[in-house]
């Protein structure tokens, strides 16, 4: 078996065919469906060494609290253990972090959240490792604790990072806050003089979890060399090879990344969780060096969905126009800053929604707290944001008297509408279509569970096979949302990707090899890259090589980006080798026939060169020959700016992205129990390169936003900012009986900027589900609900 | 301890395993078969859901002596367990129906160094010699195909354990309408796909097996 595995041999890893199927625009089956349906697939935790060692991590219990002492001892004596660290222990630099290097790989002297890693123990049996750790004598003195904006900026508050020295740092109004991003535009006074109506509420939004189901965990193998070979599950492997070379004290050709199976993502594995800790286990021991987390301690190894605390005032003439929006945007970022600065900066930009208001004053910050650390998920600052301004649209409809849907088409924004950043909206932005759409699509039956005359089915009613009802004070309702979310990264980062391309011809066909470090965490873009590579190279037999370092970045696996980011790099570097095809084929057929002449004339199709009057003049066996085009190429989007940060302006992003959603709910107003109905949506894709995928992103973002309305939430105890619920016995997400139907209307606007006019899909239906399904629950109950996630004794009153 | 377990119709031993290992473990770490994941090992994902004498439970709350003497089918060993059954019902799976896609695309696979694999036997081992090895193309259960058709996987991880759980649903119940699927699979966690391609693979297969026979 393991033969067949090598990554140094890549093509024995895949059974490639002639077929000439899947181009762009089909539903190609994924590549890695076959391994993944009969549990050969290796995601991270199944990786296996002969002689390797588990590691296991201490964590705080305390989420503020200074260390006396640690003592090892104990655990070091205990049988089969072979190594245990402290910070004591660290080669080299102590500190990692995506923006700012703030996260000690150990605690050293103080911890500053409930499970911060504290130790790290290495034995022969997971069970040991978790012993020896409990043996582990840590002496703590707990500190004041830092929880929400009035006791992060009190006189005299605890700093979380004191004496810290980031590029944000300067303009920080207080150093417990990381970041600070205002967006100002026209003169919100004066339009609030001419309002007729004005909205003023406050609005929260809880802690989401990714949930990601393959828990953190890799295997580190030391080399011979001294350094380190990493096989992990992770989004974006240059930028952890980048943070874990100085912790580990090596240049960083020696740590080399290659991506083993990823069970879902969600950006919960932007940062680093185990990397370090495994990689410093193998050096210290020379052995392997395995470490999965359970779930307990997957709640503690990633940051989460910042918490946010909302104020929104909208002002509106009679005749339904927006006149002016002001809001403010508290996000705990909790103890370590992690993407925190682009998460404000997103929610700052994106906070008015998908319409058009001249008079803005929006500020947004992040705190530092002694909360777990959050950053990533998907949605990035736009969700937290799009509960908000969707509950005012329908309040301030609600006050005027007008149908929700119309208000927001009326004011919504349209291709050549300027963003509140002073940002020209240049591509299609359709967003009175898909509230049409959606608007549009036939309603679910009413009281299904009680149609044909039958017995009443309880598994169709809220509370399903609890037998909590038979429908006695259930009240549906009805709810529509629309969001905005930008694609790709944004403020001036330099966002690129990588391909590399082999074209060859073996055993008389042309295969196509692509390799790139772009991490598959599920979304399908091994499938899509095959279907670029076929349709741009017209080969049937495409190879994807395993990801990893030896190929230049594809940067992250994130913000809707790795189909136009990866995907274009994949376009781009096909051009490339047909060129060189064209080259190769002129240099010794060119007298041949006078198109070879012409290279704008030809393409390639079915390993031919063809003209564009379908003459066949050429094919790639004969062109190649035994010699292989063997090209690398970066590709990047255009180029965008930071936002100013005192008035917020500035070309800040690269595209956005558009989903509506209408949610149908019914409500069990006595037991407050809801039951969604049906979630339907619909989504500008540009153009969808693969129908199939497109639906199920859209469906299972759209799940994840259910989960936001109506259950998921790590709740951290008041006193003490102890995550309270760290399983899936207490953190609830969906189930098969808590989604609905979800119907999905897919639109395909072209974006001339992006690679095949595509647009990215993956977080948009994760940002108006929520609102959708929550002002669904409004209409159900005329409840004002300004939280998420709604619970049962929000319903009750209880 | 010593523990002897049928999995997926081969005997199967492993030596020193603790009083606390799970099924799951042993399965996982110490009979080479990672099909089944750890997704919580509590109980709540069903992610490792597996067959104990043909009943569906979770792996991660059975503690492996339960196990003792017992018939274990893992996702591994489904393709076989639906063949098996459907020679013992009047038609078998239609050739080229079920199965046929799978010489259509290419694979690909995350990436292991030579000597890192998943699923080596560590302590356990086949009591036997093994008669077919991973990666040989033998048709698969309905159920598994439709998955792959339908678009209902996506990282995968929830896979395995929903497959079981789906096949077993199938077996009892060859013709489930939308709220049996829902309830058969409601112990089976899912993050990425929203589960409306998992009901659209269900009831494929259940069309495509109907129709079979
Ligand atoms: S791993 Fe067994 S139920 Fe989750
Ligand atoms: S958990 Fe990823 S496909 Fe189900």
């Amino acid at each position: 078996m393991a033969a067949d595995r090598t990554a140094s041999a890549p093509a024995a890893l895949t059974q490639a065919t002639g077929a000439t199927r899947g181009t762009i625009g089909e539903s190609t089956l994924r590549p890695d469906g076959t391994l993944k349906v009969t549990g050969e697939f290796a995601y991270s935790s199944d990786l296996w060494h002969e002689d390797m060692l588990w590691g296991f991590t201490l964590r705080s219990p305390h989420a503020h609290a200074a260390i006396r002492s640690i003592d090892t001892a104990a655990a070091l004596a205990l049988p089969g253990v072979y190594a245990v660290m402290t910070h004591d222990d660290l080669p080299a630099e102590t500190h990692y972090g995506l923006e700012i290097r703030d996260q000690p790989v150990l605690a050293k002297d103080r911890v500053r959240y409930h499970g911060e890693p504290v130790a790290i123990v290495a034995a022969d049996h997971p069970e040991t490792a978790r012993r020896a750790a409990a043996r582990i004598a840590v002496e703590y003195e707990e500190l004041p604790l830092v929880v929400d904006e009035a006791t992060a900026t009190a006189p005299g508050a605890p700093l979380l990072h004191p004496g810290r020295r980031d590029h944000h740092a300067a303009h920080a109004p207080h150093p417990n806050i990381v970041h600070r991003q205002p967006v100002l535009r026209g003169d919100v006074a004066a339009a609030r003089a001419r309002a007729d109506v004005v909205v003023r509420r406050d609005y929260e939004v809880g802690m989401q979890d990714q949930a990601f189901l393959g828990p953190e965990s890799g295997l580190a193998v030391p080399a011979e060399d001294g350094g380190v070979d990493l096989y992990i599950a992770t989004q974006w492997l240059h930028v952890d090879r980048d943070q874990l070379a100085p912790v580990l004290g090596l240049p960083a050709d020696k740590v080399r990344l290659t991506l083993s199976g990823v069970g879902g993502a969600f950006g919960a594995r932007e940062d680093l969780s185990m990397q370090a800790h495994a990689c410093l286990l193998a050096l210290r021991t020379g052995k392997p060096v395995k470490i999965v987390y359970n779930r307990y301690e997957s709640f503690f190894g990633h940051v989460h969905r910042h918490p946010a605390k909302l104020t929104y005032e909208h002002g509106a003439s009679r005749d339904g126009t927006l006149l002016y929006v002001q809001c403010r945007i508290v996000l705990d970022g909790g103890a370590y800053a992690s993407s925190s600065p682009a998460v404000v900066g997103n929610a700052a930009s994106l906070s008015i929604g998908p319409y058009v208001v001249e008079n803005v004053d929006v500020e947004a910050i992040a705190l530092y707290s002694n909360n777990p650390p959050c950053g990533a998920m998907r949605g990035f600052g736009a969700v937290q944001a799009c509960f908000a301004y969707e509950a005012q649209m329908d309040a301030v409809a609600a006050e005027l008297g007008l149908d929700p849907v119309e208000f927001r088409q009326r004011n919504a924004m349209s291709q050549g509408a300027t963003m509140p950043t002073g940002q020209l909206v240049d591509s299609p932005a359709p967003v009175a279509e898909l509230l049409r759409r959606v608007k549009a699509l036939p309603m679910p039956p009413e009281r299904a569970w009680e149609a044909a005359g039958g017995p009443v089915d309880v598994r169709a009613l809220p509370g399903g096979l609890s037998n909590t009802t038979h429908g006695e004070a259930v009240v549906r309702g009805v709810g529509y949302a629309v969001g905005i979310k930008n694609v790709g990264f944004s403020e001036g980062f330099d966002d690129y990707s990588t391909a590399r391309i082999r074209l060859e011809v073996i055993g008389g066909e042309p295969v196509a090899l692509v390799h790139t470090a772009m991490a598959e965490v599920g979304q399908g873009g091994v499938t899509v890259h095959a279907q670029i590579a076929r349709t741009e190279l017209g080969v049937g037999r495409i190879t994807i090589h395993p990801a990893d370092t030896r190929v230049g970045s594809a940067g992250s696996t994130s913000a809707s980006r790795q189909t136009y980011m990866t995907g274009g790099a994949v376009r781009h570097t096909c051009e490339a080798v047909r060129e060189e095809v064209l080259r190769r084929g002129r240099e010794r057929f060119g007298a041949s026939h006078p198109a070879w002449a012409e290279p704008a004339r030809l393409r390639l199709a079915d390993g031919k060169v063809v003209t564009d009057g379908g003459e066949v003049i050429g094919d790639l066996a004969g062109i190649l020959g035994d010699e292989a085009i063997d090209l690398e190429r970066e590709f990047r989007h255009r180029p965008t700016e930071p936002f100013d940060l005192r008035t917020g302006q500035g070309f800040g992003h690269v595209q956005y992205s558009f989903c509506a959603h209408r949610a149908v709910v019914e409500v069990d107003t006595e037991l407050g129990l809801v039951k969604v109905v049906e979630l339907a949506a619909a989504q500008d894709v540009g153009k969808a390169i693969n129908p199939l995928s497109v639906v199920g992103q859209i469906q299972g973002g759209s799940t994840q936003g259910l989960g936001l309305a109506v259950m998921e939430e790590i709740v951290v105890s008041a006193d003490g900012a102890r995550v309270r619920n760290p399983s899936f016995t207490d953190y609830l997400i969906p189930t098969i009986l808590d989604t609905p139907a979800m119907p999905v209307e897919v639109l395909e606007l072209a974006d001339d900027n992006a690679p095949y006019g595509l647009r990215g899909v993956g977080e948009a239906p994760t940002l108006s589900s929520t609102p959708a399904v929550v002002a669904a629950i409004r209409a159900a109950t005329g409840l004002p609900l300004k939280r998420v996630p709604v619970r049962p004794e929000h319903l009750t009153g209880t | 301890m010593r523990v002897n377990i049928t999995v997926n119709g081969r005997p199967y031993e492993a030596d020193d395993v603790w009083e606390g290992e799970s099924l799951l473990y042993v399965l996982r770490e110490r009979m080479g078969l990672p099909g089944s994941k750890n997704a919580c090992e509590q109980g709540e994902c069903g992610s490792c859901t597996v067959r104990l004498d043909g009943v569906p439970v979770c792996a991660c709350l059975v503690a492996a002596g339960q196990a003792e003497g017992r018939e274990v089918v893992t996702v591994e060993g489904l393709a076989d367990h639906a063949r098996q059954r459907s020679t013992h019902t009047a038609g078998a799976v239609r050739p080229g129906g079920p199965g046929a896609g799978r010489t259509g695309e290419p694979e690909v696979r995350p990436a292991e160094p030579e000597a890192i694999h998943s699923g080596e036997p560590g302590t356990g081992h086949p009591v036997e010699p093994e008669p077919s090895r991973p990666g040989q193309v033998a048709p698969l259960a309905p159920v598994q195909q439709a998955f792959i058709d339908a678009g209902a996987v996506q990282c995968g991880f929830c896979t395995p354990g929903l497959l079981v759980a789906a096949d077993e649903l199938l077996e009892r119940t060859p013709d489930p309408s939308d709220a049996d699927i829902r309830e058969a699979l409601s112990g089976n966690l899912c993050r990425c796909t929203g589960y409306e391609k998992i009901l659209d693979a269900v009831r494929l297969a259940a069309a495509r097996t109907g129709k079979a026979v």
